[in-house]
């Protein structure tokens, strides 16, 4: 029998992107609230998905924006 | 021979026209910094990322009959960026066909390094990320090879369906899933070797 926290581990990147099917959300769900370990495991991922979004975003630099403005098509 | 002068139906067809066109330019131009933003992350310098969303806005511009009203024009936008990233030959250059993808690590693997250098047992998840510096993060996306790196930047950091980047990368959508996973443990991994110690 496979250790449940190898398989919730498993689980986790498809349950975070609402890829799984109901089953294995219910499966995975039981799973996280008997397992304060993996559970924490969970939380880390999601919030180092909106960390690494954030830390690698830089703003467009103003004089692109401008070059592709007069690219439009004159009125 | 003279040509005909235009009749109604004609200028209204072009004043339609013109009008469909200025609507398209201004809503692809709205995307511009979404646009920016992933590719940024695909290529390697910002002057690159800069020249190759000008090219795909002129692409853009000059075939904007191509694009279907109602479909999602950022997916269509992203599409014409990495062709012309591929047709460039830049990513081929920079990155080895084959990387050797070793002790490719567990999902929970960055988690357990990075709490395994804190003192206190079961600490928050914000103290364990501020182990990763932003630069340490940017490199370690920087690294991850290239096919696995596109999919993550769409997926992750442009918020693209699986369905859009598999299109916009001309991909099946099991093989979006398939690197997508793999390039998110190589990432991890990466991160892992470059947490403060």
């Amino acid at each position: 029998m496979r250790d449940p926290c190898d398989e919730c581990e498993e689980m986790m990147q498809p349950f975070l992107d609402g890829s799984l099917s109901d089953d294995q959300v219910a499966l995975a769900q039981r799973h996280l609230d008997r397992c304060a370990w993996c559970a924490r495991r969970y939380r880390f991922e999601e919030r180092l998905r909106h960390y690494v979004r954030v830390a690698v975003t830089e703003p467009m630099p103003p004089e692109l924006k401008a070059r592709l403005a007069a690219l439009r098509t004159p009125l | 021979m003279s040509e005909s002068a235009p009749t109604t139906a004609d200028t209204r067809r072009l004043a339609q026209e013109a009008r469909d066109r200025v609507r398209f330019e201004e809503e692809a131009l709205q995307l511009s910094d979404q646009v920016y933003r992933v590719a940024r992350r695909i290529v390697g310098s910002r002057e690159e990322a800069e020249d190759l969303v000008q090219q795909t806005y002129e692409r853009a511009f000059r075939s904007w009959r191509q694009y279907t009203p109602g479909t999602n024009l950022r997916a269509w936008l992203l599409r014409i960026l990495t062709n012309l990233n591929i047709d460039r030959g830049r990513r081929q250059q920079r990155t080895p066909q084959t990387t050797p993808i070793d002790s490719e690590a567990g999902d929970y693997f960055l988690y357990n390094k990075l709490e395994s250098q804190l003192p206190d047992e079961n600490p928050d998840e914000e103290r364990v990320l501020e182990r990763l510096s932003q630069d340490s993060i940017v490199d370690a996306l920087a690294e991850v090879p290239h096919d696995f790196r596109d999919v993550v930047v769409l997926v992750d950091i442009g918020e693209f369906s699986y369905a859009d980047a598999a299109q916009i990368l001309d991909i099946p959508i099991g093989t979006v899933m398939s690197r997508l996973h793999r390039g998110r443990r190589i990432l991890k991994k990466n991160l892992a070797d470059k947490a403060v110690a």
